[in-house]
């Protein structure tokens, strides 16, 4: 598990048109730089919004992902919930011990 | 005293983004209750706004974590969220950098802090300036207290920046306004987003319009997660506003609990004047 660079791989998204515009392009070869299991890459290339909650992404950063992923804010919540569903309780980070799998 | 203003306020983007979300009637005391404090603040006539915030993740990182970081530049740009999101427009925040770099000094003194000559605004600072600066007319000096990732600064530490800052206020022939932007209780971003607890929420406000030192600081971190989660580590910003307003008590002019806007919807303004 590495949550640190999967969180510093969306914090680089949200900060700079250039990388969102790389990772749109090709999201593999944005993401090759980053230190990351290849389960974190899968979810970072998708993006699968649940999975990256379930492994721990702060919500601060999450949310702004999946709005330039084109989710809105009902489908934002729900995608969250439903990767609990499918994958468990998150699994590190702030919001380990909260939330409906906790 | 040149500290001509202090007052707290929520920063939820909901405010702005889901405006269309609250119940109108909450939406018409909230905006009243800005209103209000927009006109409080021009009525000081201040030479600056300090806006006391808890950003995220904009500027700062876990590579290198500020607890307190204070802006020393003349311009600032946001909001860097999507401005068709946050429905705020984009804007160039006039700042004050030599009278920052004044105040810092004087902060300083006290307590350690990373100054900043380029900050990208988040929702956190542009929900208020959106509500309470409709115009960009006074500049802004932006301070930051580390609210998302832990470890945080202890309460007693975010106390002593707010008495700094009084220090650095008093110390400067300029008039200054102050706010602290954040939410008490909320749990913003997450499946349990729009959760508030209002009874923690009106027991946090009546230790600050109290303004008592000692019960702003019992809190742990660990029962203000449990009681207030992970947003609720942003009362740091209005410990810090209750500190610089020391000797002074506060009245809250505004609580609406808005689960659209995930938190208690709060204006609060620290009496200067007794």
């Amino acid at each position: 598990m590495s949550l640190y660079y999967v969180q510093k791989a969306i914090y680089e998204l949200n900060r700079s048109e250039e990388a969102l515009a790389d990772w749109r392009l090709d999201a593999q070869a944005y993401l090759a730089d980053f230190d990351l299991t290849d389960e974190e890459r899968l979810a970072l290339a998708t993006p699968d919004i649940g999975l990256l909650y379930v492994l721990g992404v702060n919500g601060q950063l999450l949310m702004h992902l999946a709005a330039a992923a084109g989710y809105e804010w009902d489908a934002y919540l729900n995608a969250m919930r439903e990767g609990m569903r499918q994958h468990g309780p998150v699994r590190e980070g702030l919001y380990k011990t909260v939330g409906d799998g906790a | 005293m040149s500290l001509v203003f202090a007052g707290v306020c929520s920063h939820g983007p909901g405010i702005t983004a889901r405006a269309q979300r609250a119940a109108p009637e909450s939406k018409r005391k909230i905006d009243a209750a800005y209103a209000r404090m927009r006109e409080a603040i021009h009525a000081c006539q201040p030479d600056a706004l300090i806006v006391i915030s808890a950003e995220h993740f904009a500027n700062f990182f876990m590579n290198n974590m500020p607890s307190f970081a204070v802006g020393m530049a003349d311009y600032y740009d946001g909001p860097i969220e999507n401005p068709e999101w946050l429905r705020i427009p984009p804007r160039r925040v006039p700042g004050e950098k030599a009278l920052s770099r004044e105040l810092l000094e004087t902060v300083m003194q006290e307590v350690d802090v990373a100054y900043c000559e380029e900050w990208k605004f988040d929702h956190g600072i542009m929900v208020p300036l959106h509500l309470l600066l409709p115009d960009n007319d006074v500049p802004v000096i932006p301070v930051n207290v580390n609210c998302q990732a832990p470890p945080l600064a202890p309460l007693q530490r975010v106390y002593a920046l707010g008495q700094a800052l009084r220090k650095a206020c008093e110390a400067s022939d300029k008039r200054i306004a102050m706010i602290g932007t954040g939410g008490i209780s909320h749990w913003p971003c997450t499946p349990d987003s729009g959760k508030i607890n209002e009874a923690w929420d009106r027991e946090f406000l009546a230790r600050w319009t109290r303004n008592d030192r000692s019960s702003l600081l019992d809190y742990t971190d660990a029962a203000t997660y449990q009681d207030g989660g992970q947003g609720g580590y942003e009362i740091r910003t209005y410990i810090a506003v209750a500190a610089a307003a020391a000797g002074h008590q506060g009245e809250i002019w505004c609580y609406e609990p808005v689960p659209a806007f995930a938190c208690g919807c709060t204006v609060g303004v620290m009496d200067l004047a007794t």
